[in-house]
């Protein structure tokens, strides 16, 4: 027999339990198969309708609010690329006032949540939320990561993989793609001594769901690094969105993982990798790669991994197989 | 995009702001769709991960007593795009991937 559902705000053990009312409505002009929807879903049914929702410039703000439309049933507020942070700590900050004052109830808990995209977080929102995070508003950041600027037609990101293809690292004689290696989002945030911080993927929802839950009932502001495969500015098959996040995961080059009060915890062991190429291959950005480019993002995988096995302290993601 | 019976300024409420929360649901996106997804209710397990993994929220779970298990899966083709997700995902292959005929 399948366990009941749950309300908002609380944990589950398995996906029957994931609550059915939807915070955001169809209809929206995201791209097929955009992974951002499957992520923003689940974290709003997480969170309930005592929401409030910030939501610098980006594919999800562009898509979900062609005037006069909105997709949004929760309130929510546009603001501009670079100050994400700065807004969601004036949103909390006044909904704290209000129930001081006894406007409003201090029964009922309103989460204030983020939903940036990776360059307005890892590029151009960067002060606002480091402002925020230093700050300590209890506010829950979640970094949409589809590592380039997917709005305005896939231009590179301080997020963008090595060896990526987008239309500001082309490929040609000389350049062969993205050189430089992505930021550490996670390791970024810890760095600021917040109480809750993890990285999230669309393929595993109940993970994704619990890691919100735990994130709203931090005591201080809480990040969330969320995988989101973009079909367009990938180029792979929209049918293949949960699949590529899949095999983000299982080959080591997205691990999930979370910092809560100091200790970290690998969410979903891999003790099996499989090679990076298994990943790369059914995207186009990553055609272009040489044999030297494979092993290099090997390398780089490698090196992110055995990072987080000394952060946990034990072999948590195995080594590469075959 | 230029519709005539769209509000002038004047007509707008201040600030500009959507009154209605959720009106995209009023908007047709199934002219996206080349395919599009057919669920075979005798084959379906209820494993609820179509529902799950669907980006637009365009399948429904719909409770029915006399179904098995207590409920059935259906697709709502006012808002599929035809990603194929669901298609892709489901473990016994009770999604059909049939080409939209209009």
């Amino acid at each position: 027999m399948a366990l009941k559902e749950v309300g908002p705000m609380e944990e589950i053990r398995n996906h029957m339990q994931i609550p059915r009312p939807e915070y955001i409505a169809g209809g929206h002009s995201a791209c097929q198969g955009c992974g951002h929807f499957v992520i923003i879903r689940h974290l709003l049914k997480a969170s309930g309708p005592n929401t409030i929702v910030v939501n610098p410039t980006g594919c999800v703000e562009v898509v979900t609010t062609v005037f006069p439309y909105s997709s949004w049933k929760v309130p929510w507020i546009h603001v501009a690329f670079e100050n994400g942070g700065a807004v969601a700590s004036g949103v909390e900050a006044a909904v704290r006032t209000l129930q001081r004052k006894g406007v409003l109830s201090e029964d009922e808990p309103i989460n204030v949540i983020v939903f940036a995209g990776d360059g307005g977080t890892v590029d151009i929102g960067f002060q606002s939320l480091s402002g925020m995070l230093e700050r300590g508003h209890k506010v829950v950041y979640v970094l949409l990561d589809n590592e380039a600027y997917m709005n305005t037609g896939i231009q590179r990101s301080g997020s963008t993989p090595f060896g990526a293809w987008t239309t500001t690292t082309p490929v040609g004689k000389k350049w062969k793609g993205e050189w430089r290696v992505r930021k550490d989002m996670i390791q970024i945030a810890v760095a600021h001594h917040i109480p809750y911080a993890a990285t999230i993927n669309p393929a595993y929802p109940v993970d994704m769901y619990n890691k919100m839950v735990k994130a709203l009932k931090a005591d201080g502001p809480a990040f969330l690094h969320a995988y989101s495969p973009c079909p367009t500015g990938w180029r792979f098959d929209p049918s293949k969105t949960i699949e590529v996040a899949r095999l983000a995961v299982l080959t080591g080059y997205w691990v999930l993982y979370e910092y809560d009060h100091g200790k970290y915890k690998v969410n979903v062991p891999v003790l099996k990798r499989k090679p990076i190429r298994e990943f790369i291959k059914i995207q186009g950005r990553f055609r272009h790669m040489t044999e030297e480019q494979i092993k290099r993002l090997q390398e780089i995988v490698d090196e992110q991994v055995e990072m987080i096995n000394k952060l946990v302290g034990r072999t948590v993601i195995g080594p590469v197989e075959g | 995009m230029m519709n005539k019976n769209l509000p002038g300024w004047r007509e707008l409420p201040e600030g500009a702001v959507v009154r209605d929360p959720g009106n995209t649901e009023t908007i047709d996106v199934s002219g996206w769709r080349v395919f599009k997804p057919v669920i075979i209710d005798d084959k379906c397990t209820r494993c609820r991960l179509c529902w799950i993994y669907c980006p637009d929220g365009a399948i429904i779970e719909v409770i029915d007593e006399k179904a098995k298990m207590g409920k059935r899966y259906e697709v709502d083709y006012v808002h599929c795009k035809g990603c194929g997700i669901c298609y892709a995902e489901c473990p016994v292959n009770a999604i059909e991937w049939v080409p939209e005929e209009r």
